[in-house]
Order: C-alpha cells, then structure tokens, then sequence
C-alpha cells in the first residue's frame, strides 16, 4: 500500500467535495476491490474517501419498486424477506457473491460501479431493467455498463441507489469460477412490463443483454424455446478458466437454467 | 488398545487446539524483536535475464532505509549456495549436476520471483518503497518453461548439458523387455502430472537475530526441520558454526512439504542480523509464496504395462520427464527417484520393473517434495495404469487388483524396485471399500444419472507408500547427504509431570497430543502431565523434523525408546528403595510394584527419589530421571489401502462432482483416531484438488499466470464430499509401536481415484489434470 490521505465523508456532499478537491481521490465502499488493489501497490490515489459511514445510504426500499441504498451489503440484500417477497432472483443472487466475508462488507453500490466483468450485480441491472441513482442524476440500466470495468458515471459521481421494478417473474443462474467464485457467466432472465429481458455477466468486458437469448424467449417463456440457439462468442473473454467458445455455452445453459426456475 | 480413556488408540481433542482457535498460537510473525528492521526481497520479474547491474543508491535515499544488499554482497561475505542434500546417480555412473545457486541471484536470474537482493528499513512501508526505488538493469533472454520440451531449449547453465540434471534408472532393463515380449496385451498411458502450489495457510516467514555479546544467532523460521535449516546454514551457507546459531521453528501453520527446505530468505535475513548487528524481519506475502516457494509435481510420463491374457501383469515400464525447475532445491533430486520409481510395484506382484527417469532444468521455480513426494506420482502412474489395463481387457477393476495383489503370505515381500515391504493385507482394504461404496448398486446409480442426462463413473486407486523416512544405511547408500534417524528426549520432572523433547517438528499434525498420549500411556501418568516441546535447536537434540510421514514411526519409536529407559531406571530407583534387585520390580498402570511383596512406589514417587537422591550407591545409580533415545528404523513402513471415487459429471457443463468417496487405509496401529482422520481428510482434499482443481501454470514466457487465489484454485469444503474413512489393521512390524504413519496417504491415493472415475464417467482413456468443467465439457463432445 502507497501512503494515501484518509477521509471520512459525512454526507454525499461531503464526500463529492472531498473528491473534487483531492489530486486523485477514489471512494471506498465496501473496498472489496480497492482495498487488495491498494495492498498490491497496483493503485496510488491521493486520497481515499471513505463513504461507508453515509447511513443514509444504506438500507432497502421496498414497495412499486424495490430500491437498494449503494451502501446496502450484499448480505443485507440476501437476508432480506422484503426482497425476496418482491424479486427473489435478486435474494438468490446475492446470496451467491463470492463468500462469507465478502457479502458481509461488500456493497451493490461498489460492485455495480466497478463494472468488474464477472459480477454478479450487473446482471441483475441490466436483466431486471434497473435505474442507478446518483448524486447527480439517474441513468437506465441498460446504458450503464460501458466497457471492462467502465460505466457511465461521471468522475466523481457517486451512486446513491440501484432502483429495482419489480418483474414478473425473473431468476439468476450462475455458474461460479471454482477458484474465485465470481461468475464465469452469470445469466438473469426475466419478464419485465411484459417484455423479455435477459442479463448477462461473466461472458463479455461488461454486462449486457442478449437480443439472441431474448429473441428466442419473446414468444414465451420455455427451455425448448432455446433449443438449437446459440450466442455469438465474438467479443467473449478467454482465460485460465473458460474460453470464450465454452462461455457461449454456458450463457445459452445458465439461460435454460434460468428459465427451469421460472416454470 | 484403549479405546477410551487418553491412552494409545484413544480419540483425545488436540491439546493445541484450544491456542490455535483462540487466536494465541505464536507464529514467527508473531515474534518481535526490540529495535527490528523489515527485509523486502528484490524479485526478478523475468524467467531468465542477465542482470547488468543494480543501481541502489536511490533506495538508499529513501527515508528509513537502512540497507539493501545483493548476492554479491553475500558472496563477499562468503556464503556459501544452497546446496541440495541428495545425490543421485545418472545410469552411466555420473553424478547429478547441480548448478551453482546462490541465496541471492548474481548475474543471472532464472525464474520469475528469484531473489536478487534484500531491502532492509526501519519499516515494512519504507522497505518497500526502498525496494521500488531499486534499479536492475534486466537483458531478458529466452526462457525454458516447458519441461517435455527443456532439452531443446536454451541451455540454462554452463555446467548442465541439455537442460539436464540426471538420467536416471531403476530396476532390470532385460527382464522388462522380455515380459513385453511374451506379453498378451500391452495397455499404455501418457501422464502429466501436474505442478501444483503447497498453499500452507501460513506463508514463510523469518526473523533473524544477532547477539553481538555472545556471537549467537537466532533465526526464528517457519521450518518443518530446524536442525536441517541450522546444518545448512551452519556447514554448508556458513554463517556461523551449530554452537552459536540457534534455530527456532515455533508454531507453524501448515508446510506439506514447502518448509522442509532451506530457502535464499532466512539465509539472508539471517545473515543480514549479524551485518547490522540488529534483529530482520520477513514474512512473504502471498503473492510471493505463489512465486518463491518450491512447487510440486510437474512430470510428464510414459507408462506402459505388459499383461498376460487373464490380466497377471507381467511386466511395467515407465520413463518420466521431471521437472527440477531453476535449482535444485534441497531434496529435489530425491523425489522423482527413490520417492517415486522405488514405488512402482504399487500392491502387486509385477515381476519385472524398469523405470527411467531424467530430471530437467526450467526456468519456473524449484519443484521439491510435496505432500507425498513421488509416491502421489508413482500410485498415479500405477493406478491409472492398471484401470486402464482393467478396460482394455474387460476386467472389473476390482478383480484386476485382487489377481494381481501380493498376498499376506508372501510378506516380507521384496519388490523388483528395492523395497522390501513388510507386511500388509491389501484385498481386506479393497473389501471393506467395495462395501462403504456399495459397489453392486453403482450400476443402478449410474443408471440413473443417465436418464437425467448426466454421467457417472466410479474409479480405484490401490496406493502403496513408502514412509517413515528413512532407514539412515539405506538412504545413505542411495546418496542421501544426512541420516535420517530421530531423537526423543523424556525429561522426568521431579515432582512427577514430564517434559518430552522431540527432534519431530508439528506443524499442524497434533504431535503435542498424539507424543502426549504415548507418553502418558506407557507411564501409566496423566496425559495432561505430559507437555511436549519441539522445534528449537537450543532445546532439542539434533532431529530430522517432520515429513515423509515420519513422525510417529520415527520419533514416535524414539519416544518409547528413552520411555523404556525411563521405566529402567526407574525400576533401578525402586529397587534401590526396597533394598532388592530391578528385576523384581514390575512397573505397570504408573507403579513400581515389588513382585514378590505389597511394596509399590508411584510414578511421582519414583520421580522425587531419583531428584532427592537418599544413599544412593553413586558408582551404580546417578541421580535424576531424564533419558535420551535415538532411534533409526529397519525398513520403511508401508502404509497402504484403497481408495474408491465416485463422481458425477453434469452433462451441459462438465462440471464433476464427488458424489462418495471411501479410504479405507491400513496405518497399522493408531495412536489418536480422531487425529488420523484428520489427516486423512487433509491429505484427500489435496488429492482431490490435483485432480480436478489445482495448476501451477506458466505461460510460455514463464511468468506464473496462477499467482493468486482469483486463479490458482484450491479446494475448498463445498469442493469434497463427506468422506467414509475406515481402517484396516497390520501392525508394522519393524518398529516398537506397530505405525506406519498417516501423513501423505490422502494426498498419495486420491488424485488416481478421482481421474479413474472422471474417465470413466467418460468413456475416455485419459483426461488432463486438472479435469476442470471445460476440459471435461470438451472431453464430453468428443466421446459422445
């Protein structure tokens, strides 16, 4: 770890302030990614601003829609009755992040603005039609994602809360890294104001949604639906674990599986 | 045996235990020295590059830095390389050659994380930032990574021809050739095995201090073998003689091999202490135990079996590619040879054996012994062989190994392949397996997954080891550079509670209960009288430590020797008292009994005597009780039995699930069950892992792509099923307390139980290690 000015936010405000005014200021959340990137010595910010204190952050929403705080743990998430009433795919996602430790400290808010491409989250944002509010504005889920660990958000802008509609039905399959757990490919099909949407993380440099999965599923619902389909590998990550041929099938699996939830 | 109670054969909870969960274990981290700096090692980024020059004089600058020194300021000094304790012999007579290796790297570098230098500062941040500041003026050259293929590439050292450290061979060329002559069928196999990472949860780590009034150093380090770590530092790197360096193993979490050896770390910190006269410590972090501790496995093999037409196997051949990496690390040499090709009978009656094996120089860091060392490999060549001889043939599996197993008759058995075992009772093992697997309905569960569009296979693994390390005469006579003996101590304290002293090193075993509960036992005395202490140079006689499954069939042995002088004594004592002879005093439950009168002396008793020593005849009977036993084994023991995997594998995503998975193992006498499953259960995860989880790899430019946990794949709980462990009791027959030893066998049988039953499940002869969903998933299109 580099030497780093440590500052504790009060407010949004505060901590947008804060940042505005470092040489190089990032926000801390749950820290489930900056802090091991700090200790490797693979980031060197001038200031580390630390908003997990922000309670009013922090809590679950659940009524038209379900809305999450960014600072809510994906513990808090997983252990909640309100949103498993209202979208259990969301409760069983979350219940699968990593492990233990890390569903006790990280946070929706800090995993969806990493945009790391094997989070579970963006799935849920962009399969379940989400809206992520920040500090300054509110951006759809589908325009969110942007590249290998980009979003949409502005320099500085902080997230407040990832607003859930609350489909249909949906359900989440994942098929977890055995090293990491993270998803290899994680895939969240669901029924949202009548149309199919469905989410995929893992595969690809970011979440997106899948016109060839949701193409098959437009005139109903059903595993035999997504026979014989298949999804373009093209841009599709290759690595240790899985190449980009055996992730494409394993999208095209975890949508069956989702869709076996579903019936 | 007891099977309640504390004593031999009783399942008591682990002393230790209560330290180790509360937190107040004390590990070399744990110890600070007043006034100590902090050491970061300088690591090359490159798998081989000249090195130009280092620039250090900006590290010097940076505030707190106290100094940063590289090998040739060690080479100045006159430390010496680390050497490698044992010599093998290439079939033509030549030695092995070992290339220089200094602590730290001089010149050259020749894997990716070699230490090249030591930055020393007043803090562990500054150190570090010390250690950015450093300039190495890097050539990068070509790397050797392949180990198939290392013979072709650049040579790597001036001295090695070839890449090559030895060609080596065992067992009778002609009579091998003659039995695949005659033979019905031939089943052939290429293996890889594949280099695995030892991962213990505690990563290396020392603290070295110097004390300039006496000129004693003490080096507290994460060893599994401190007076090894003092003989070489002391004989061989030189930096000081025994009697004024002390090596301190304190509790240590976890070594499976890794911290048996001598590493360039605790060498320079070491030596580092006496140059600044003032304490050093390093503790790696864990991206550096991925790259700087020793590896294992890492062989590429062709084995063949020669078989008659009713399955009697005639004849085996095996000739293998190992892999040394960089150095030869301190009993590298030893692995692939007298570790691995000396168990190629595995449980059967092969008459005729011929193994080759050459052992070659990459550029990835040294492979060492890990958890089994060898013999993992061997039972995998073996086991994997005869399954598939068992297919090719038509054979049940089970049935191939009962017509092919040496008989409880036929002990003692002398191999073609230099071990003689001394007893053993392999079909009851493979029995009581069949049973717990419930072999007869694997038909109807395979049956079953099937209709649900998956697969099922079941898969053998019959493994044989060799442990108890080692008979000193043979390993010296196979180039063995120390004996490999143990020293046990019983110091009797006057008012009764004994003090054991054991030149075995626990590092996770429970030695401080299993030592406890012999002691206790043939005492007759509380176990919680009992404490047991290890680990340090200054307390212990000179020991071999702990590996090799050797603790309870080597030290243990030693334990009952000085015990059984204890007893001796005490009886002398005794008789002294009663004004009678010794051999009228019976000692037995913890009381010295006249035989022939109601006279008797507790234990305690005896004990304040022999301390407050009334009249005794001091020509004939010292004062004090306190003995000291050396003891050196007869033979190896043979710790064998039979592992049964079955595995299920999802038919859209080739994941593989252990469904059940049975040990039944013969340790011969247990001292503590409970703690000998636990081992067992330990060694059957890393089994386990090998097979479907674990790889060390290299990219081709040779930097370790599985350098961390988001990679590197270890197993974890929801990864293994709740095993069956069961037992099958012959007592060893060489040594006082009837072990064998239970250390390694989970990590020796497993992984060729697993692969058997992956393949399998498969219908394919054979599947790379690690069988990893896609592997499976591709092996799945192919053999549908």
């Amino acid at each position: 770890m580099y030497q780093f000015n440590y500052r504790k936010a009060s407010s949004v405000a505060h901590a947008a302030d804060l940042q505005a005014n470092a040489d190089d200021g990032v926000y801390l959340a749950g820290g489930m990614t900056l802090i091991p990137t700090l200790k490797q010595r693979l980031a060197a910010p001038s200031d580390v601003i630390d908003v997990g204190g922000l309670a009013d952050l922090r809590g679950i929403d659940v009524g038209a829609t379900v809305r999450i705080g960014a600072l809510t743990t994906h513990a808090d998430v997983a252990a909640s009755a309100e949103v498993r009433g209202a979208i259990p795919a969301l409760s069983d996602l979350a219940e699968g992040i990593g492990d233990a430790h890390v569903r006790n400290r990280g946070t929706i808010g800090g995993s969806v603005a990493n945009s790391d491409p094997a989070a579970d989250y963006p799935a849920a944002v962009v399969g379940l039609a989400a809206t992520v509010h920040t500090n300054r504005r509110s951006i759809a889920g589908d325009d969110f994602f942007t590249d290998l660990f980009e979003t949409a958000l502005d320099a500085g802008e902080i997230i407040t809360s990832v607003e859930f509609p609350v489909p249909a039905r949906a359900a989440y399959a994942k098929f977890p890294n055995p090293a990491s757990r993270y998803a290899v490919v994680g895939v969240m099909v669901a029924e949202v104001d009548g149309a199919v949407r469905v989410g995929v993380t893992g595969a690809g440099p970011c979440a997106f949604r899948s016109p060839e999965l949701e193409a098959a599923l437009a005139n109903g619902i059903s595993a035999a639906a997504l026979d014989g389909v298949s999804v373009p590998s093209g841009d599709f990550i290759s690595d240790l674990h899985a190449s980009a041929e055996y992730r494409a099938h394993l999208v095209v699996v975890m949508a069956r599986r989702a869709v076996a939830q579903l019936a | 045996m007891a099977e309640t109670g504390t004593g031999i054969g009783a399942a008591v909870k682990r002393k230790e235990d209560a330290r180790f969960i509360t937190g107040a274990g004390r590990y070399t981290d744990d110890i600070d020295q007043s006034g100590q700096a902090y050491a970061v090692f300088l690591r090359s980024p490159h798998a081989r590059a000249t090195i130009g020059g280092i620039d250090t004089s900006a590290a010097l600058q940076v505030p707190g830095v106290v100094a940063v020194y590289t090998g040739a300021d060690l080479a100045a000094d006159g430390i010496g390389d680390l050497p490698c304790g044992w010599l093998v012999k290439s079939k033509d007579g030549s030695d092995m050659i070992q290339p220089p290796h200094p602590p730290l790297a001089v010149e050259r570098v020749n894997y990716v994380g070699e230490p090249y230098g030591i930055v020393i500062a007043d803090s562990l941040q500054a150190a570090r930032d010390g250690a950015e500041a450093v300039a190495a003026d890097f050539d990068a050259l070509p790397a050797v990574v392949d180990v198939a293929t290392a013979d072709q590439g650049d040579q790597l050292y001036e001295t090695v021809p070839n890449n090559q450290c030895y060609d080596w061979e065992l067992g009778d060329k002609a009579a091998t050739d003659a039995a695949f002559a005659n033979a019905d069928h031939v089943a052939s196999l290429d293996i890889v095995n594949n280099r695995l990472i030892p991962n213990a949860m505690e990563p290396r780590a020392a603290v070295g201090d110097y004390d300039a009034a006496s000129g004693v150093y003490t080096l507290y380090t994460t060893s599994q073998n401190p007076h090894l770590e003092r003989l070489v530092l002391a004989a061989f790197v030189q930096v000081a003689p025994e009697s004024r360096l002390r090596v301190v193993s304190p509790d240590v979490g976890g070594g499976f091999g890794s911290k048996i050896f001598v590493y360039a770390e605790e060498t320079a910190v070491i030596w580092a202490a006496g140059k600044l006269r003032r304490p050093v410590k390093w503790r790696a972090d864990r991206s550096e135990s991925f790259l700087a501790d020793v590896h294992g496995r890492d062989h590429v093999t062709k084995a063949e079996l020669a078989l008659a037409g009713d399955g009697t196997f005639l004849g085996l051949r095996v000739k293998t590619i190992a892999n040394m990496g960089a150095y030869l690390s301190t009993f590298a040499s030893s692995v692939p040879t007298y570790l691995y090709g000396t168990l190629m009978a595995g449980q059967y009656k092969t008459p005729a054996i011929y193994v080759e094996v050459r052992a070659m120089f990459t550029n990835t860091a040294p492979v060492d012994a890990y958890r089994g060392a060898g013999r993992p490999e061997a039972t995998y060549v073996v086991e994997r062989l005869v399954e598939t001889a068992a297919r090719e043939l038509s054979m049940d599996p089970a049935e191939i190994r009962r017509r092919n197993f040496i008989q409880p008759e036929d002990f003692p058995y002398a191999t073609p392949v230099a071990l003689t075992y001394d007893t053993g009772d392999y079909e009851a093992s493979l029995d009581k397996a069949l049973q717990h697997i419930d072999y007869q309905g694997f038909a109807a569960r395979r049956a079953a997954s099937e209709a649900n569009g998956n697969r099922r296979g079941i898969g053998f693994s019959s493994y044989i080891e060799a442990c108890g390390l080692a008979p000193s005469q043979v390993a010296l006579s196979l180039g063995a550079g120390v004996g490999l003996f143990e020293s046990a101590e019983v110091r009797v304290n006057v008012t009764g509670s004994v003090t054991v002293i054991t030149g075995s090193h626990s590092h996770g075993q429970g030695h401080e209960t299993t030592f406890a509960q012999v002691v206790s036992d043939r005492l007759g005395i509380p176990l919680d009288d009992v404490e047991v202490v290890h680990g340090d140079t200054a307390r212990s006689d000179y020991g071999l430590g702990t590996y090799g499954s050797r603790s309870i069939a080597v030290g243990g042995s030693a334990l009952i020797r000085a015990t059984d002088k204890i007893i001796a004594k005490g009886k002398k004592i005794v008789a002294h008292n009663f004004e009678t002879t010794e051999d009228s005093i019976d000692f037995t439950d913890g009381i010295f009994a006249e035989r022939e009168s109601n006279r008797s002396m507790a234990f305690a008793e005896v004990a304040f005597a022999a301390y407050v020593p009334a009249n005794f005849p001091l020509d004939e009977l010292e004062p004090g009780l306190s003995e000291k036993a050396f003891y050196d084994p007869g033979n190896f023991t043979y710790p064998a039995g039979t592992h049964i995997c079955e595995v299920e594998i999802d038919g859209e995503t080739g994941v593989s699930t252990i469904v059940a998975f049975v040990a039944v193992d013969d340790f011969g006498n247990v001292i503590n069950p409970m703690i000998v499953e636990g081992q067992v259960h330990g060694g059957l995860c890393q089994g386990i892992g090998q097979a479907l989880l674990e790889h060390g790899v290299y990219d081709d430019a040779g930097q370790l792509v599985t350098g961390s946990y988001m990679d590197y794949c270890m197993p974890r709980a929801d990864d293994v099923p709740s095993f069956t462990v069961d037992t099958t009791v012959t007592p060893c027959t060489h040594n006082p307390l009837g072990v064998k030893g239970c250390g390694e066998a989970g990590a020796i049988g497993a992984t060729a139980a697993v692969m058997n039953a992956v393949t399998d499940a498969l219908g394919v002869k054979s599947l790379p290690m690690p069988a990893t969903p896609e592997t499976v998933w591709k092996a799945l299109g192919s053999a549908a």
